[in-house]
């Protein structure tokens, strides 16, 4: 007696209902947010909130994305190192953060810490703590690409006379460049969405500014589609780029 | 190619590559075949002999010198020499041209456009002219040995050392490299090569080396070694290998 997946018609059907499912499934979302009545007129006068929310979200990404790379790099040339208590200190961050929520770290770093050391900038704050949680994964990112590099090429790199500085300059890193490329996108896309809970420090960003406008206008869902969509227009282009840089790198046709 | 090993030992752990080798090979040798059963130790010897790896006991003497310890001498060892692996020893991320010429231009202090002409000189002399801009992924392995040799040799090395360069190549492509390490050992290179091609050892060799458990068991020219063998594991291992 065959099993129920393996009989041919089952086989053969199955993907078609799972599209079909998933067309109707899209088609009845799609009937929710067109038939919505929006109230878009009550939006009105704060549309300028929102674009300096998305701005605002625009910029700390920015900054962000590059300090939270600069930061991986070096945990990364920790997790590396040949120094024991590098190693262990890399790899303790990287657990502590990995381990806590985002939310969390965002009420101590910026409520016990930033408070310590007398600091009141909630741009700064959010700046750093949002790349120090962005950093640990990206390090890991790093770290698993380089180690996927195979002995080999250490190998035939120290034969052809290559420093250890060479070896990862031309051999290790251009080929862990194109090995890590799609899961940095998808971080780089999860950094600029968790710039979102740092609404909670009162940072006037994009979700933030929303929420504002929102209890301001009682324009309901009118508010948070633009939200949604204004997320969108950051995070596609970071994964086309993406998809353009993998063109770009690769080298197995 | 006047070498020289005392005592030399290796050991991997628990395993013992090589016991305490010694063994002298003369000037009038250029080109020298390590032969025997995998696992005899040709890999490891090349390795220490190319300054990839250090032994743990022992000195190895190049042209009279001792081959040095330190990070600093074994890196100026590796480049005045070539190295050629059983496989996987081209860049993929890099096409052929530039896998001839990134060493020689960060390594060998060539400008680009000279290292350029070189490698183009160099694979074309390998009759890879055509391949130029290609990856290794687009080479067959036949090509792709040939593509490290051309990045081998075109440094001018003292020594090329050769570890199973067809070792994982059919028998169409095991020929085609071969011609072209034959014909850099008419052109007088000096070449230390690990095989398990028997009538190409036989041909080329000054000298033929037998290793078997990490230790000589003879040595001497190929029509003596292979002819009138005198110990009992070549006898037995030329036995087996030359019956088919």
């Amino acid at each position: 007696m065959t099993h129920f997946f393996d009989r041919p018609l089952v086989k053969k059907a199955l993907p078609w209902l799972l599209v079909f499912l998933l067309g109707v499934s899209f088609s009845f979302f799609l009937f929710v947010l067109l038939t919505h009545d929006y109230h878009w007129s009550r939006v009105g006068k704060y549309w300028g909130n929102l674009v300096r929310g998305w701005g605002l979200t625009i910029g700390l990404s920015a900054v962000a994305l590059l300090l939270s790379t600069l930061f991986a790099a070096i945990l990364t040339a920790g997790q590396l190192s040949r120094l024991a208590p590098a190693r262990w200190l890399s790899r303790c961050y990287v657990e502590v953060i990995r381990g806590t929520p985002l939310l969390v770290q965002i009420m101590i770093g910026s409520y016990m810490m930033a408070n310590a050391l007398g600091i009141d900038n909630k741009l700064g704050e959010g700046m750093v703590i949002l790349s120090a949680f962005s950093a640990a994964y990206l390090s890991e990112i790093f770290r698993a690409g380089i180690e996927s590099i195979p002995l080999s090429q250490r190998i035939s790199a120290m034969a052809v006379g290559f420093t250890p500085t060479q070896t990862y300059r031309y051999v290790i890193i251009p080929q862990t460049i194109r090995r890590i490329l799609p899961a940095t996108a998808g971080q780089f896309a999860n950094l600029v969405k968790d710039s979102s809970l740092l609404y909670v420090i009162g940072l006037p960003e994009f979700t933030s500014q929303a929420r504002e406008v929102h209890s301001n206008s009682y324009a309901g869902f009118a508010v948070y589609l633009p939200l949604a969509i204004g997320y969108l227009i950051l995070t596609i282009p970071i994964s086309l780029w993406t998809r353009r840089m993998e063109e770009r790198f690769r080298y197995e046709h | 190619m006047n070498i020289e090993l005392h005592d030399i030992s290796r050991v991997y752990g628990e395993s013992r590559a090589l016991h305490s080798l010694n063994l002298s090979i003369g000037e009038s040798v250029r080109v020298l075949a390590l032969i025997g059963p995998s696992g005899g130790g040709k890999s490891t010897l090349l390795r220490l002999l190319g300054g990839l790896e250090v032994p743990d006991t022992g000195e190895i003497r190049i042209g009279g010198k001792n081959l040095p310890k330190d990070e600093a001498g074994l890196l100026a060892h590796r480049r005045a020499n070539g190295y050629v692996f059983q496989s996987f020893n081209l860049f993929p991320h890099l096409d052929a041209s530039s896998n001839v010429a990134l060493p020689l231009i960060k390594v060998h202090g060539r400008g680009e456009s000279e290292a350029r002409s070189l490698a183009q000189a160099s694979l074309e002399r390998f009759g890879l002219g055509a391949h130029a801009r290609k990856f290794p992924a687009e080479l067959s392995g036949g090509q792709q040995q040939r593509v490290a040799l051309a990045r081998a040799i075109v440094s001018k090395p003292k020594l090329l050392l050769l570890d199973e360069p067809t070792s994982a190549l059919d028998p169409e492509m095991t020929s085609e490299v071969l011609e072209v390490v034959a014909e850099l050992c008419r052109d007088g290179q000096e070449i230390i090569l690990a095989t398990h091609e028997m009538g190409f050892a036989r041909a080329v060799a000054d000298q033929i080396v037998f290793l078997d458990e990490g230790s000589i068991s003879e040595t001497g020219p190929p029509d003596q070694l292979f002819d009138r063998p005198t110990h009992e594991v070549v006898k037995r291992f030329l036995g087996k290998v030359m019956r088919w």
